[in-house]
Order: structure tokens, then C-alpha cells, then sequence
């Protein structure tokens, strides 16, 4: 500590008055950190102040672009969910017009069915009944016939007896029809 | 001490700007906030973007080695400031003076020793008195009170530090009895002066820098 004190002390007898060597050294200093400053670390410096300024703006941008493209998709996705809603009501509205035309389609059948029925149970009604008329007749006819020939104890030439058989019948229908 | 410091400048901001990353490290946010402190607050503060950017190498250097230089009177085994010795100072205030007259001429010769020696708004007789003033205060007495400042100042703190310490260890040392108990006093003297002067040291690279760029914008200046 003394030493120090002591070399401390001689080298500032006279601060005023300067050594040369004191001067050329301290501009060898300033010229060394000048060099440094100038040519290194200030250019360097200022290029990171611009690659930083220019990240930070990429960043920026690149994040508006992202909320931009997510508020794009969301826009999207709302547009593609109410189509889907519409697409739904409307295939439920077509679906429930498809049952009632469904509906009255069936119940027409239906009735149609059931009036082929009732016309085919007419139809055959009448056939049956006229076979069983001309069944009866012709039993009728064969009866009275058998019957007349029992009575008359001869036969009729068969042209005759149907001829006789028919003109009887007539007369019963125009005597019913008659009544 | 000032090979030393220039050194131990040269080794912080060559290993601390050479390989830069966008992301700091703790070591470059601080090298970074260094060199911010006279970009923002010295530079362009003062002298605008444009002017601030040209001068910003020599504001820096003139920051840094004033500071370096001062801290050399704090740091044990060397002890002295480099800038308590005249040399440094003046060289320092020699390069101030020399740009802010280049920036003055360069920019606007006439304007520049107009504004200097004849002030507008001042009655034409009083330039009589008011030109030799401007004239010594201006060409003449600026670099000597850059000068006399900062090595007055570091020179004084190196005293204050000298005589504290020397007392304390006379008194730990030499002194009979209870004088020893001095000793403690005034080793927390030397403690807080030594405090002082990183401050002192910090202030007067900040007061040398400032006064630059100060003396650079008045020489730009179009009229005052």
C-alpha cells in the first residue's frame, strides 16, 4: 500500500505539466478504442439494433398473418356450420314433405286397394250368381223336362224339348217380370 | 494503468461484440445496455438521429475510455485513475475540440464563428466586450476546463483515497493505544470515497461525453 502511495505520489508531483510519453501513450489509447468502437463494435452493434428491429417486425407480421388466417378459417367454419344447419332444416323439411306426400300416397292406395277388393268380391258375387242362375236354369230345365216327359210317357226329339224348355222359361220370366 | 484499461476495454467490448445474437445473453445485455446508455442518452439525445449517428463513435470512445480510465483509481495494485495525470484529459479535450470546430466549419464556416462570436440579439456595441469573452470562452477555455475537470476531479479523489488510506494504516500500524480506534473511521472513510469515486468515476465519463456532444451541437446549431 505504501509503495503504491509512494509511486502515486511521485507521479502526480505536478499534474499540470506533462510528460511527453504521457501524452502519446494516452493518444495511442484513444486512437486504440477509437478503432474499436468505429470499426467493430458500434457497426456490429447497429447491425443487431437492425436485425433485431427487423425480427421484431417479422414477428409482428407473421403473428397478424396467423390471427388474420385463423379469423379467415373461423369465418369459414361459421359459413360451412350455418350451410350445415341450412342443409339439415332443409332435408327436414323435405323429409316431412316426403312423409305426407307419402302418406296420402299410401291412404290412396289403400282406398284403392280396398275399392279393387270390394269390386273384385262384385264381380265375382255376380259371376257366382250367374252361374248359379244358369246352373238352376238349365236343372230346372232338365227337371221339367224329366218331369214332362213322365208325364207325356214319350220323348221329345231333344231340338224339340230344348225349344219347349226355352219358350217355358220365357214365359216364366215375362210372368215374373209380369208380377 | 491506462494500457491496462484500454486492454481490459478493448477484451469487454471486442469479446462482448463479436459474435452479437438477437436474443441477448446476460454478458451482451450488459454490453448492449453500455453502448445503448450513449447511443440514446448521450448521442441522440443531443445531437438528433442524423448528427448523432456520425459522432457516435467518438462520443463512445470518449465515454468509455474516460470511464475505464477513471475506474483504474478504484481497482487494488493500481490504485491511480489514468485520467488523474494530465496526458489522457488532454489528449481527450484536444480530439473534443477538434470536432466540434471540424462539425462547426464542415457544416457552415461563416455561421459557425457568427453564432460563436457575435450572438445575435445583443446591441452592436456591447460585441465590443462580448466577442474577446466568446472568443476565449468559446476557442480557448473549453478544452481547458475538459481538461481541468475530469483530471482535477479523479485527481482529487485519488488524494481523498491516499490520505484516508495512509491514515488508516498509520493508524493501525504506528499509532499508540487508543488512537488505533481512529483507524476504523478512517478506513470507512476510504471505504465510502472509494464508492464516491465509482461514482464520481461513472459521472465524469458521462460529464466529458456530454460536454462533447454538447459543444458538437452548438457548433451544428443554425443559430442560438
Amino acid at each position: 500500500m505504501i509503495r503504491t502511495v509512494v509511486t502515486a505520489a511521485e507521479e502526480t508531483v505536478n499534474p499540470l505539466l506533462s510528460a511527453p510519453y504521457d501524452i502519446i501513450w494516452s493518444a495511442v489509447v484513444f486512437v486504440v478504442a477509437l478503432l474499436l468502437f468505429w470499426k467493430f463494435a458500434l457497426p456490429k452493434m447497429q447491425n443487431l439494433l437492425d436485425e433485431r428491429a427487423a425480427a421484431i417486425e417479422g414477428g409482428i407480421k407473421k403473428a397478424e398473418e396467423a390471427q388474420a388466417e385463423a379469423a379467415a378459417a373461423l369465418e369459414k367454419n361459421n359459413a360451412e356450420l350455418a350451410r350445415a344447419r341450412e342443409e339439415a332444416a332443409e332435408i327436414r323439411e323435405k323429409a316431412r314433405a316426403n312423409a305426407a306426400s307419402l302418406e296420402i300416397e299410401l291412404k290412396e292406395q289403400a282406398n284403392e286397394e280396398a275399392a279393387r277388393i270390394v269390386t273384385n268380391a262384385q264381380a265375382r258375387i255376380e259371376s257366382e250368381r250367374s252361374a248359379a242362375a244358369s246352373q238352376l236354369r238349365h236343372e230346372v230345365g232338365t227337371l221339367a223336362l224329366d218331369l214332362s216327359e213322365k208325364v207325356v210317357g214319350e220323348s221329345m226329339s231333344d231340338e224339340r224339348a230344348s225349344g219347349i224348355v226355352d219358350r217355358f222359361l220365357a214365359d216364366l220370366e215375362t210372368q215374373e217380370a209380369g208380377r | 494503468m491506462r494500457l491496462i484499461a484500454l486492454l481490459a476495454l478493448v477484451l469487454i467490448f471486442w469479446l462482448g461484440t463479436r459474435r452479437l445474437r438477437l436474443i441477448p445473453g446476460r454478458g451482451q445485455s450488459l454490453v448492449e445496455m453500455g453502448l445503448g446508455f450513449v447511443r440514446t442518452n448521450i448521442a441522440v439525445e443531443l445531437l438528433g438521429e442524423k448528427d448523432g449517428k456520425r459522432f457516435l463513435p467518438l462520443l463512445t470512445t470518449i465515454f468509455f475510455v474516460v470511464l475505464f480510465s477513471n475506474l483504474t483509481g478504484v481497482i487494488p495494485g493500481l490504485n491511480i485513475a489514468g485520467t488523474s495525470v494530465i496526458g489522457l484529459p488532454l489528449v481527450l479535450a484536444v480530439v473534443a475540440y477538434v470536432a466540434f470546430m471540424y462539425a462547426g466549419i464542415k457544416k457552415n464556416p461563416g455561421g459557425f464563428f457568427r453564432n460563436a462570436l457575435l450572438p445575435k440579439g445583443v446591441p452592436w456595441p456591447l460585441y465590443i466586450i462580448l466577442t474577446p469573452i466568446e472568443f476565449i470562452s468559446t476557442f480557448i477555455l473549453r478544452p481547458i476546463t475538459l481538461t481541468l475537470r475530469l483530471m482535477m476531479n479523479m485527481f482529487v479523489g485519488h488524494i481523498m483515497l491516499v490520505l484516508f488510506f495512509s491514515a488508516t494504516h498509520f493508524f493501525f500500524l504506528s499509532a499508540p493505544g487508543a488512537m488505533k480506534l481512529i483507524g476504523v473511521g478512517s478506513l470507512g472513510m476510504g471505504f465510502a470515497f472509494t464508492l464516491f469515486e465509482l461514482m464520481v468515476s461513472a459521472l465524469q465519463a458521462y460529464v466529458f461525453a456530454v460536454l462533447t456532444a454538447v459543444y458538437i451541437q452548438l457548433a451544428l446549431a443554425e443559430d442560438h
